[in-house]
């Protein structure tokens, strides 16, 4: 049993993609982490990868669009008006490091299944489904905690999922996690975007990337270099610094 | 030191005789001091909780003039608190000095401060790994915070231990406000400060033992909820 | 319920735990007096008696005279019960108490160690024996807190002609606490200190401590009681606290009043006007 497209965001009139955001910046302790972009996604099916060096605002720029920081300068909507909280649910968000509420997994969903306005009665038999769905239902009643990091990265991306949003922001969801958690994560991912879920991803895992995108865009020092099909990218990248992102030259 | 081994003998034959003065005053006791705790738990919970979540001007002053109150001496209270139901002062109406509700009054004003200040630290630290995961599920702040006082169960549980330690323990407030009247406000502590003066103080000692098994006991019922807790039970 | 109804439920359970003995009470009156009174025994003995035969009860409020007596003018009592004459007079004077009444008397007595080490054990001339103390510089405890036994010791130290207080910390300390602690002071200090005959008989941590100097005329310790004024405070339930005044002058009261003894002894002494 699944939500239907839309089911547990009807009644929200206003579309939330595409996420655009225009002249966009972000300065802390002098620096400029993200300096004057402007981007669009969600437009498109399927997911978009931001790859850059560290430092380069990737994290930054997810968080400004997602609603988590409010730039110092440019403005973000979504569907063409500004982010608000009402909406915020049709976006989701998994972090590097999961946040676990202190109860079970199954908990856990059920949560995020009542903050969307699911009815009562049908959060326990969604919650569990989405479980199963993920291969998860075994750890249903533990403690959300005191699951592995891979375990846990699961449930994070479950419960972002459970809620059929619009979109998901992925910020180096597998950087922490063994080979099979990894995979076990893209698989979910797939078949989300097989379902219309579109991605927005940060990885540092160029092989990821390719598995993953259809698109990639490229940031250094705060400023969108490149947008291109993945394909193209990886074979000739057009500008040096992604070259030399490529060829590992830039380590900072 | 003779009197500790007198105090102990005393205590348990107190105790064993069941006998009824005893009670009396242990009664007095747990119920103002826990009534106490429920009222500035009350307050104090979601009063610390909004400190925490919300954002306004002068916020840093809230916070130090909460944390200072924690300090708040309890011979001080007593003295604020009796001068405002006094019958020469403005609440005299209400005919409450000399009752247990004025020891309830007094000490929720000792105690509102500490649940309060421990129940914002508690939340302030969970906000930090919280905040974000929260916000992207659109929940607003009022959602957040009972959210959020629902993850800090266990810290906020010892933030009320905390209070109510202070409550049973403290004299300075209840003797003032209370009088101290046989059979209608001698608790614990003001019946340990009267046999002291009295000279009694072995019998003072036993009260003081009674007292102390009284707060372990307290302790060890909390210890033993939260030990449970940590099974898996949900789904 | 809706959540509202709930809150309301709620603040009215609290409202009631916390005074649930504002059901069904006995009628009552509040009596600010002393601590020597409460710690000897004697209400212990005297009220129930009362209560028996009128039907209300007595809350006594036991705390030093100075404190009793702003109390009761602050009109948080309906009987002042102390042993301060010129402040109960000054009480009287200032329309705080209707009329003040001889109760009872008993005497102060000095109290010390037992090795004695001013030598005033057996004097019969109490402002003899406090000079000796002043000379010896021995330590001697104070009350320091404006009660009727403090205000008595400073009279001795005056007609003595020795400004003790002048020496506050050195042999003379000031405490500034009720009789029972201040013994327990100069016990722990092996001091010197003056009390009234009822406290010490009843006071259970004496160590080596004795009774030094008693039988003086100045060292006689007069009770006053007096009824708070209703005209003043409009709360004073002048009713019962005159049934209660009454009750003590009359000759069931005085009787009452000698009949307590500690090991056989009395210890106060009614003296009401017939």
């Amino acid at each position: 049993m699944q939500l239907a497209p839309g089911q547990c965001t009807s009644g929200l009139r206003h579309a939330v993609l595409p996420i655009s955001g225009t002249g966009l910046a972000y300065r802390r302790a002098g620096r400029a982490i993200i300096d004057g972009v402007d981007i669009e996604i969600g437009s498109a099916r399927g997911v978009v990868v931001i790859l850059g060096p560290n430092g380069a605002g990737k994290s930054v720029l997810f968080r400004v669009l997602a609603g988590l920081l409010i730039p110092d300068s440019g403005v973000v909507t979504w569907g063409g008006t500004p982010p608000d909280r009402q909406r915020a649910q049709r976006i989701g968000f998994v972090f590097q490091r999961p946040v676990m509420l202190r109860r079970s997994a199954l908990a856990n969903v059920v949560y995020v299944l009542a903050a969307a306005g699911v009815p009562s009665k049908e959060r326990l038999a969604l919650a569990r489904h989405a479980l199963e769905q993920a291969r998860l239902l075994g750890i249903a009643s533990s403690s959300a905690r005191n699951l592995s990091g891979g375990e846990q990265q699961r449930l994070a991306l479950v419960r972002a999922l459970v809620t059929r949003p619009d979109l998901v922001f992925l910020d180096e969801p597998t950087s922490n996690l063994d080979l099979a958690s990894t995979v076990a994560i893209e698989c979910l991912v797939r078949r989300a975007c097989d379902g219309g879920t579109r991605f927005a991803l940060v990885t540092q895992d160029l092989g990821q990337a390719r598995r993953l995108a259809s698109e990639v865009i490229f940031m250094d020092l705060g400023r969108v270099l490149e947008r291109t099909p993945v394909d193209a990218f990886f074979r000739s990248p057009r500008t040096p610094q992604a070259l030399a992102y490529l060829e590992g030259k830039i380590v900072l | 030191m003779q009197h500790v081994g007198d105090a102990l003998a005393l205590a348990i034959t107190l105790i064993g005789s069941l006998d009824p003065g005893l009670f009396e005053i242990v009664a007095l006791s747990l119920e103002v001091s826990l009534t106490a705790v429920a009222v500035a738990g009350m307050i104090g919970l979601p009063l610390g909780a909004l400190i925490a979540v919300g954002r306004f001007p002068g916020r840093a002053v809230v916070i130090t003039v909460v944390n200072a109150l924690m300090g708040l001496p309890p011979v001080v209270v007593g003295l604020l608190v009796y001068m405002l139901l006094s019958n020469s002062g403005p609440l005299g109406v209400l005919e409450l000095l000399y009752t247990p509700t004025a020891m309830i009054v007094a000490q929720t004003i000792l105690v509102t401060p500490i649940v309060t200040a421990l129940t914002r630290q508690t939340i302030d630290d969970l906000k930090v790994e919280y905040d974000d995961q929260l916000r992207v599920l659109g929940r607003s702040p009022l959602q957040k915070t009972a959210t959020l006082l629902w993850e800090g169960r266990h810290s906020l549980l010892t933030a009320l231990l905390a209070g109510f330690g202070r409550a049973i323990a403290e004299v300075g407030a209840v003797i003032i406000v209370g009088g101290n009247i046989n059979h209608v406000t001698r608790t614990m502590t003001t019946a340990i400060a009267l046999e002291t003066s009295k000279g009694d103080l072995a019998l003072a000692l036993a009260l003081g033992l009674i007292l102390l098994t009284l707060a372990f006991a307290a302790n060890a019922i909390v210890m033993t909820a939260r030990i449970n807790a940590h099974q898996p039970v949900y789904g | 319920m809706t959540r509202r109804t709930r809150l309301h439920a709620l603040i009215a359970l609290l409202l009631g735990l916390a005074s649930p003995h504002a059901l069904a009470e006995n009628p009552f009156i509040v009596v600010q007096s002393t601590t020597s009174t409460e710690n000897s025994g004697l209400f212990g003995h005297l009220l129930p008696l009362f209560t028996k035969k009128s039907g209300i009860d007595v809350r006594v409020v036991a705390v030093g005279t100075g404190q009793a007596i702003k109390n009761a003018a602050n009109g948080d009592g309906d009987v002042l019960l102390v042993h301060d004459k010129a402040s109960e007079e000054k009480f009287v004077a200032e329309g705080e108490g209707v009329e003040r009444h001889d109760l009872m008397y008993n005497d102060f007595v000095i109290v010390g160690p037992d090795r004695d080490p001013a030598h005033i054990s057996g004097e019969s001339d109490v402002i003899a024996a406090v000079k000796r103390i002043a000379e010896a510089k021995v330590p001697f405890i104070s009350r320091g807190d404006d009660s009727g036994t403090h205000k008595a010791e400073l009279r001795l130290w005056t007609d003595a002609g020795i400004d003790a207080k002048g020496q506050s910390g050195t042999w003379y300390k000031e405490v500034g606490q009720s009789m029972g602690a201040t013994l327990n002071t100069a016990i722990g200090m092996d001091a010197y200190a003056l009390t009234d005959r009822a406290t010490w008989s009843s006071f259970k941590n004496r160590a080596d401590h004795k009774i030094m100097v008693q039988g003086d005329k100045r060292l006689f310790n007069q009770y006053g009681v007096i009824l708070v004024n209703p005209a003043k405070h409009s709360n004073v339930k002048h009713a019962e606290g005159h049934a209660f005044i009454d009750w003590l002058l009359s000759r069931e009261g005085q009787e009452a009043i000698a009949a307590f003894r500690i090991d056989g002894e009395q210890q106060f002494f009614p003296n009401a006007a017939r």
